[in-house]
């Protein structure tokens, strides 16, 4: 049952996104400035890590899409509540479980589909990184999507409007951003940045890509980045599903 | 007749920042099968929250109730299986087409494939929507989108159906269409319907029995007759008298006349 709700609830919301088809290039648009204007000023500068500068940059690109496209899926769901279509399902027998899983599982297929955008765009700005490793980048894309998502539709699920959701949103994210080290390495921060960002979990997500990138596919930062990754994944996902278990939306 | 629905000490509190909001107090109440219920109160009273946790939508915070035999806190499932709802707002996405709903929701209850779009066919041929299968929920009138919003209510079959304030914002022609379906409902199939309402000529025309709340607990009950003469003293009162004399203050219906259905 749960596999059917989840796939029904899934196709309607990918459904969705197809019709919206502006919406779902527009989501690339940022990490592709980034990639085109940003990009060719780091080909030059030592960053400290192994390879070409596309391969720091990328795997902090990719994650910045999952991080900024995701903590705001929660909106869909404050508009969703307006129109009575939260309620209306949660009247019929369909697992709640499901009505999360669809909507986070169609979310981590638009954000691996922009990924796949992104990469293929590096790869004309002159991205060299081996196939396992672009990989296991998708795959921390996809992590990283169900989690925040997750967290996303839960606080959607509380909130009464996107006014109070957006500020909640931005504090988060912003700060995430900066100290995760997606677009510089923290490899050159000073030692107390350095050490503060190591309480952001992205950071972690962050270096394992980053390794990945680069075909080190057994490092630490690899486990450390895995285990975060999961660890997050499955927690939100709790939380998620105990929000939508139990709001009266 | 036997009852469908039955609360006792029904009661629901919001916990808020500025403290506990008692929203339903003690409602206890009785509905018949078969019945159409209107239910009415001043805004406020607790009519929707009460219409919530009969719907399993919100737990309450006191008292029991069952639906269709189902208890509402034991077998939630139970409830919702009997049970179909129309909440105030509606609950199609404007983006997406009457077919792509009404399938959608023969599907959230669980019908195979080929019977949810069987389903769907037959409830559009019901409820008078079949020449707008294609079209999208947000280019259909107010009425048309009530109808669908029952449809998606009707999937199932349930025995009970709760409306929320129905036809607000209809024209007269859309409220007259929607009284007569919701007769017409009870009448083949034996529906029970449960409905809130502010407009007073509404509740006299379609409810066989009444339950006005007030500040969250039942204030008076019965058909509308008994109601004039027991409260208002005379048939010949109005049921806006009536309900004054209930409530003290008046049904918190827009300002001006309720509108009357041609």
């Amino acid at each position: 049952m749960l596999l059917h709700d989840t796939a029904l609830v899934y196709g309607r919301y990918l459904r969705q996104s197809l019709r919206s088809r502006f919406a779902l290039l527009f989501g690339v648009l940022t990490p592709l400035l980034y990639l085109l204007f940003f990009g060719p000023l780091l080909t030059e500068l030592p960053l400290g890590g192994q390879g070409s500068s596309w391969q720091v940059l990328v795997p902090g690109l990719l994650l910045q899409l999952g991080l900024f496209g995701a903590l705001f899926a929660g909106f869909a769901v404050i508009i969703e509540k307006g129109q009575g279509v939260v309620e209306r399902m949660r009247v019929t027998p369909v697992s709640r479980l499901a009505l999360l899983l669809g909507r986070v599982l169609r979310d981590a297929t638009v954000f691996v589909f922009q990924a796949v955008l992104l990469v293929l765009a590096a790869l004309v700005m002159g991205l060299r990184a081996p196939l396992a490793g672009v990989l296991i980048g998708f795959a921390f894309v996809a992590l990283l999507t169900l989690s925040l998502a997750s967290v996303s539709y839960a606080l959607g699920m509380k909130v009464r409007t996107p006014q109070e959701f957006g500020p909640l949103i931005n504090m988060v994210s912003m700060p995430s951003m900066l100290l995760s080290g997606l677009m510089l390495p923290m490899t050159l921060a000073p030692a107390w940045l350095d050490v503060l960002s190591h309480f952001v979990p992205f950071r972690y997500l962050v270096d394992a890509v980053r390794d990945a990138y680069v075909g080190h596919y057994t490092t630490p930062h690899m486990l450390y980045g895995t285990l975060v990754a999961l660890a997050s994944t499955a927690l939100s996902v709790t939380l998620g599903t105990r929000v939508f278990r139990t709001t009266g939306a | 007749m036997p009852a469908v629905i039955s609360t006792a000490g029904l009661a629901r509190t919001f916990r808020t920042k500025a403290g506990p909001v008692d929203a339903v107090r003690c409602v206890d109440l009785t509905v018949h099968e078969g019945e159409i219920l209107g239910f009415l109160g001043p805004n406020g009273a607790g009519k929707t929250t009460t219409l919530r946790m009969l719907t399993t939508l919100l737990k309450p915070t006191g008292g029991a109730a069952t639906v269709a035999g189902c208890d509402l806190a034991t077998d939630p499932a139970g409830v919702r299986r009997a049970s179909g709802y129309v909440a105030q707002s509606g609950g199609a996405d404007p983006q997406i087409t009457v077919r792509e709903e009404l399938v959608t929701q023969g599907r959230l209850y669980r019908l195979p494939k080929a019977e949810a779009v069987a389903r769907a066919a037959e409830l559009a041929e019901e409820l008078d929507l079949t020449s707008l299968l294609d079209r999208k929920t947000g280019a259909l009138s107010g009425g048309q989108r009530r109808r669908l919003d029952i449809a998606m209510a009707l999937t199932h079959r349930p025995k009970v159906l709760f409306l929320d304030e129905p036809t607000t914002g209809l024209d007269p022609a859309g409220r007259a269409d929607l009284w007569t379906l919701v007769r017409r409902l009870r009448d083949e199939h034996g529906t029970t319907v449960f409905l809130t309402t502010h407009y007073l000529d509404e509740a006299d025309a379609l409810a066989d029995r009444l339950v006005i709340v007030d500040r969250g607990t039942v204030a008076a009950e019965g058909t509308p007759n008994a109601l004039r003469l027991r409260h208002a003293g005379s048939l010949d009162a109005t049921l806006q008298d009536t309900f004054l004399a209930i409530t003290g203050r008046g049904p918190a219906a827009p300002a001006g006349p309720a509108p009357v259905a041609v």
